[in-house]
């Protein structure tokens, strides 16, 4: 997994609450056995005005001028700020997938669904929670503010404004460990052989029918 | 010890190790898997070498992108068909029980799982989809995992966890005539909202839960998660005992006494504290209807399409938002609202008593005339089996329905089951999001007998007055 430490990227907002993963990366393109080459088609039916398929050229697509994510002023954008509740629905990994194959490194909302949120530290995607007046007050900067960068330092654990205003944020320390240091939980995990398999045994001989 | 509720016995019966900030690793019983979320799971064992820790707690089945009609022709998506093949080919490697296409065993994985009895109380259940959370209906500890979690689970027979809150939804009394566990789960989502449930467990408590057949559990469970709760969850109790008795996967004989005297614990205690709760009286549940792009967007089939003007903020943008979308002025009864599909089936509401449900609303009567497809999709082949020796096939063939094959089919349309754009759906399944059965489609989630009333007269009714 790549690691992540601090970044200072472009802010592109997607001003709606909820936003599920079915909207994030549509299910056609779901049938792909790889974890790579969603970005083309992260928000697929609001990015383009035709209907995306696996396999076509998306660069010979039309795209909707009025999603925000096609604006040149997101080109490069490394930090998606959002509202309520983002990632609900579908437990699709790709989500995360297509949201860091098209450059998020960060997305910054009041609240995530659990699943997504668990999703994105798996894939060197860090989902930020701020309370929603914070998130308020980033959405007016960065209107105001056009090429609008946020600093993010996961080892501090703050986010730093262009007019120096720093924004600190909670993160679970194992994940925070394991997505400074690139760490795969597999690994990790494989550690504890020895008690997974004492467990194992004894949780089997009490419930034998398992 | 002090009282304990539902899912604080299953956490702690699971809890391999536990670090001081709370982050465990939960040991997993029972794995199910199928072909859209595991193939890179798959792969990522294979190039890191490693094997499943424990093949037997795998089942697996493809679902997502399975036809519905032809099947002796194949899948003629040479996409969907690779994922499949991907699945058969995965499996048949590392030696993974799978219910392959052709099987009478195949379905959808959440009405699969608990009717072969993969599922049984006390067990820890993940699997790469959301709807995993339909399982914690057997008194389990069930909820979706993403696809690197699959792989961990594989590889580690453990998930890394950390304890949710626990929330008790108490629904008490007796449902009124044509309102079902569908109408209960819309209820509880409108009434918490789709983040409402974020960060918590959820147990569904009550005599009117009580009183639910193991199918009706399952619907409320499976929609737990669109009320933002990773798991949702029901005490184990006598109507557990007699779905699961004899099923293929359920122990016999003498280990079946034994685990049915250790699943008579699988409940809350009195007095066990729970971190959050809603009590709803059962009387007040009316058959629900959807309304717009996110499962809160609900009202009685009596209400009305609301008016953006009356909320505010955030609110008030999403249902504007919505209603251009679904293409619905505010203020319309919903009882006005024509429809173009129909959609019975999916892991919600494919069970056989949903299949009965809907029968009975449709025997001797037709879809009507504006109506283009009216789709009954059992959510297995033995479902889809056991409806055929009823007879509910004929009643719904007469009546002008299409009798399928077994699949997730158009509830998130991975296969050629889908609507058009503009085209408007009633549907029992559980996402009513832009574009979930078609990109442009519009989709409003019911229960069955909603459904299939709704197909007959060619716009929304309200059962409970038939």
């Amino acid at each position: 997994m790549e690691k992540f430490s601090k970044i200072n990227g472009l802010v592109a907002p997607l001003d709606r609450a909820n936003v599920d993963t079915d909207a994030i990366i549509p299910k056609q393109f779901l049938k792909s056995i790889k974890r790579a080459g969603f970005g083309p088609n992260a928000f697929d039916e609001w990015r383009y005005l035709d209907h995306g398929e696996p396999g076509m050229d998306n660069s010979k697509r039309e795209i909707n001028p009025d999603f925000v994510l096609n604006q040149s002023r997101y080109q490069g954008s490394q930090v998606l700020l959002t509202r309520e509740n983002f990632g609900c629905g579908s437990s699709r990994e790709h989500a995360p997938w297509a949201l860091a194959d098209y450059g998020f490194r960060v997305i910054i909302a009041p609240s995530f669904a659990d699943i997504f949120f668990n999703n994105c530290f798996k894939n060197g995607l860090l989902p930020i929670r701020l309370d929603a007046d914070t998130v308020e007050i980033l959405f007016k900067a960065e209107a105001a503010n056009a090429g609008f960068k946020l600093d993010i330092d996961l080892e501090a654990q703050t986010i730093t404004a262009p007019d120096g205003t720093v924004y600190s944020f909670d993160v679970d320390p194992f994940r925070k460990h394991c997505l400074l240091n690139g760490l795969d939980d597999i690994g990790l995990t494989l550690q504890h052989m020895d008690e997974i398999s004492a467990f194992e045994a004894k949780h089997r001989a009490a419930q034998p029918w398992l | 010890m002090s009282a304990q509720t539902l899912y604080d016995k299953l956490w702690n019966s699971h809890v391999v190790r536990q670090d001081a900030d709370g982050t465990a690793l939960i040991y997993i019983d029972r794995q199910l898997v199928h072909e859209v979320t595991s193939p890179q799971a798959f792969e990522g064992l294979r190039l890191a070498k490693r094997r499943p820790w424990r093949i037997a707690s795998m089942l697996a089945v493809p679902d997502h992108n399975v036809p519905t009609i032809n099947r002796a022709a194949g899948i003629s998506d040479p996409v969907s068909r690779i994922q499949v093949e991907t699945l058969d080919a995965n499996c048949a490697e590392f030696g993974i029980t799978e219910f392959k296409m052709g099987d009478i065993r195949q379905g959808v994985v959440h009405v699969m799982g608990p009717e072969q009895g993969a599922t049984l109380p006390g067990m820890t259940v993940v699997c790469g989809d959301s709807h995993t959370s339909t399982h914690g209906a057997f008194g389990a500890l069930a909820h979706g995992i993403g696809t690197s979690e699959v792989e961990h689970v594989m590889a580690t027979q453990c998930l890394v966890a950390k304890k949710s809150k626990a929330m008790e939804v108490r629904v008490e009394g007796q449902l009124g005539y044509g309102v079902t566990a569908k109408d209960i789960a819309l209820t509880v989502i409108g009434k918490m909202g789709t983040a409402g449930g974020t960060g918590y467990a959820i147990e569904f408590t009550g005599s009117t839960v009580r009183a639910l057949s193991m199918e009706g559990r399952m619907t409320l469970c499976n929609m737990a998660i669109e009320a933002g709760a990773r798991a949702g969850m029901i005490a184990a109790d006598e109507v557990t005992f007699a779905y699961l008795e004899g099923r293929p996967f359920a122990p016999q004989g003498v280990m079946w006494e034994q685990a049915v005297s250790q699943w008579r614990h699988l409940h809350s205690d009195e007095g066990a504290v729970f971190d959050a709760s809603l009590v709803l009286d059962a009387a007040e549940i009316h058959p629900q209807v959807t309304w717009g792009t996110s499962p809160e967007m609900v009202v009685s089939i009596e209400g009305c399409v609301p008016n953006p003007l009356d909320l505010s903020g955030e609110k008030r943008e999403g249902a504007e938002r919505a209603l251009v979308y679904m293409g619905l002025t505010a203020g319309t009864p919903i009882t006005k609202i024509n429809i173009d599909k129909v959609f019975i089936g999916s892991c919600t509401n494919g069970r056989i008593e949903d299949m009965r449900a809907a029968a009975m609303v449709a025997r001797g009567k037709k879809v009507a005339a504006n109506v283009k497809l009216a789709l009954v999709v059992p959510g297995s082949g033995l479902v889809k089996l056991q409806a055929e020796q009823e007879g509910l096939d004929q009643i719904f063939i007469q009546a002008g329905f299409e009798w399928r094959d077994p699949g997730c089919s158009m509830c998130l349309a991975m296969n050629d089951d889908k609507l058009a754009a503009g085209e408007r759906c009633a549907s029992t399944s559980n996402r009513n999001f832009e574009g979930r059965q078609g990109q442009g489609g519009r989709t409003h989630l019911v229960s069955p007998e909603m459904a299939a009333a709704a197909a007959i007269a060619g716009h929304f009714v309200d059962v409970s007055k038939q």
